[in-house]
């Protein structure tokens, strides 16, 4: 378990040193760069005209959840075959057609998607 | 493993610290030169010179261009959120640069050795998504918004193909260790046996790091910037340079993965150096050939490139899987996968085929007959 963990230290570390690297160019930046405020700057840019209709943060479409949900199906997906895809090999056919099954009922949720129209953008 | 027991932890930390250190420096000179070397080779392609005032052959432009970058204004809008917008930044950085960890360069080199490698870069690399939706969100901009929107939609629905190329070759050498991976290429490299999970792989890559044919989320010409619109100075420049640390870590990753890395072709014969040099200029190789496409290809519409991943690419991928799997469990000879491997791909060359040549009315996002041009303005509005 000691060892498992001594593995990740580095990544924890990583974690750390990558967000002080760019908290340092932040700061660094901000000792350096100019710094000043005014009304016309302040506002969001739009082709250089004032912004039409606020708030800008109102309504998404909808499509956006539907390929969500799509890939969060096939993202847990990935996570069943990655572990599959390391030792299917020592367990036998049994293990590959049962994947095979797996992937075809997923497969056939995709071809009703498919079939619904949700994979066309509109 | 025995060893890192009988270390005290002290010696741990250190040796990471160490070991990051250097990714550090590799990181930032290989973004700038980077930077730079995008910009000759596009000039090339464009039959022009590119930079050549700073320096040698403009050698050190982008660095004049970073000094610049560090002096001018951090700006935020009025209407932004401020803590979403200042933190979008790191969250994007972050991943990208976590992801060298577990990169082994040479046999005996990598920062960690993680049992889990390929499962970890690609679980860490696709956390960047986060950050554009952040960035896109907090800046109170319809462009930004939009960009944000189309980058997540964009980096989500390529993640899947990139994760199932990547399982295909798992299935193969029944490892996640990019070392196992690795060694298993001593002789053939995996691109060999698996061609149409290597297309597959390329095509994400370019998806997944928003290079030229799949720029919609940051398209100058429609969105302006995308998520980065309202950006400025430094924190522009830490996304500037995530966008390369993360052509690096994919490149690398490719070169590993698909490439043999440092082994294939010279074996263990090859010295500290030579791995060095394998492992990096199989990386240069993909590095070239990503900019190569970019200034080759125009650019995907939003709807050809999302059913271009789900109708295409995705099917494609559990087809490669399938039929590794066919191959593995009844013990076909290894050229059985060659053959299968490259009947996919020559599948996937007369779809895109046959796309690129059927005529342009039918591959429209609003349909050709004028009985529904309704569509047509809630596209303008909203795509």
């Amino acid at each position: 378990m000691q060892a498992l963990l001594d593995n990740y230290v580095a990544v924890l570390l990583a974690a750390v040193v990558g967000f002080t690297l760019v908290g340092t160019a932040v700061i660094v930046s901000r000792l350096v760069a100019p710094y000043s405020t005014s009304n016309q700057k302040d506002i969001s840019y739009e082709c250089g005209m004032l912004p039409a209709a606020e708030p800008v943060r109102s309504q998404l479409h909808f499509r956006y959840y539907l390929f969500a949900i799509l890939f969060l199906i096939f993202d847990v997906e990935a996570v069943f075959l990655f572990p599959w895809a390391v030792t299917f090999l020592n367990v036998g056919k049994a293990a590959f057609y049962e994947m095979v099954l797996f992937i075809a009922i997923l497969g056939a949720g995709l071809a009703y998607a498919w079939k619904k129209g949700v994979l066309q953008w509109k | 493993m025995m060893l890192a027991l009988t270390y005290d932890v002290g010696n741990i930390w250190l040796d990471s610290l160490l070991g990051l250190l250097a990714i550090i420096v590799l990181m930032t000179v290989g973004a700038l030169a980077l930077i730079w070397l995008e910009r000759k080779v596009s000039a090339r392609i464009q039959m022009r010179l590119g930079p050549m005032r700073v320096g040698p052959y403009g050698l050190l432009q982008t660095l004049a261009d970073a000094v610049k970058l560090v002096g001018k204004e951090d700006m935020r809008p009025r209407s932004a959120d401020r803590w979403v917008f200042e933190l979008a930044p790191f969250v994007v950085f972050v991943p990208a640069f976590v992801a060298f960890v577990a990169i082994p360069f040479t046999r005996d080199w990598a920062v960690a050795f993680l049992d889990l490698g390929l499962f970890f870069i690609v679980a860490v690399t696709g956390l960047s998504f986060v950050g554009f939706l952040m960035a896109g969100w907090a800046s109170d901009n319809k462009y930004a918004l939009l960009g944000g929107l189309r980058a997540a939609a964009q980096l989500i629905s390529y993640e899947i193909p990139m994760v199932l190329s990547l399982i295909a070759v798992t299935m193969i050498v029944g490892s996640l260790n990019l070392s196992d991976i690795v060694i298993y290429q001593g002789r053939v490299p995996l691109f060999v046996w698996q061609p149409l999970a290597f297309f597959i792989f390329i095509v994400a890559a370019l998806a997944e790091l928003e290079r030229q044919p799949f720029d919609i989320p940051t398209a100058e010409s429609e969105v302006v910037g995308g998520p980065f619109i309202e950006y400025s100075g430094i924190r522009w420049s830490i996304f500037y340079l995530a966008s390369y640390t993360n052509l690096i870590v994919y490149s690398l990753l490719g070169a590993l993965v698909f490439l043999g890395g440092w082994d294939w072709p010279l074996g263990r014969e090859a010295g500290l150096w030579l791995q060095v040099l394998l492992t990096f200029g199989k990386t240069m190789f993909l590095i070239l050939l990503f900019m190569w496409v970019r200034f080759a290809m125009p650019r995907l519409r939003i709807d050809q490139l999302m059913s271009y991943c789900w109708k295409v690419l995705i099917p494609l991928a559990f087809l490669q899987i399938f039929l590794n799997g066919l191959v593995l469990v009844y013990g076909w000879p290894d050229f059985t996968l060659l053959l299968t491997s490259g009947a996919g791909l020559l599948l996937a060359g007369y779809i895109v085929d046959r796309t690129v040549r059927a005529d342009p009315r039918t591959l429209r996002m609003v349909p050709a007959n004028p009985g529904a041009a309704e569509p047509a303005a809630a596209d303008s509005a909203g795509s």
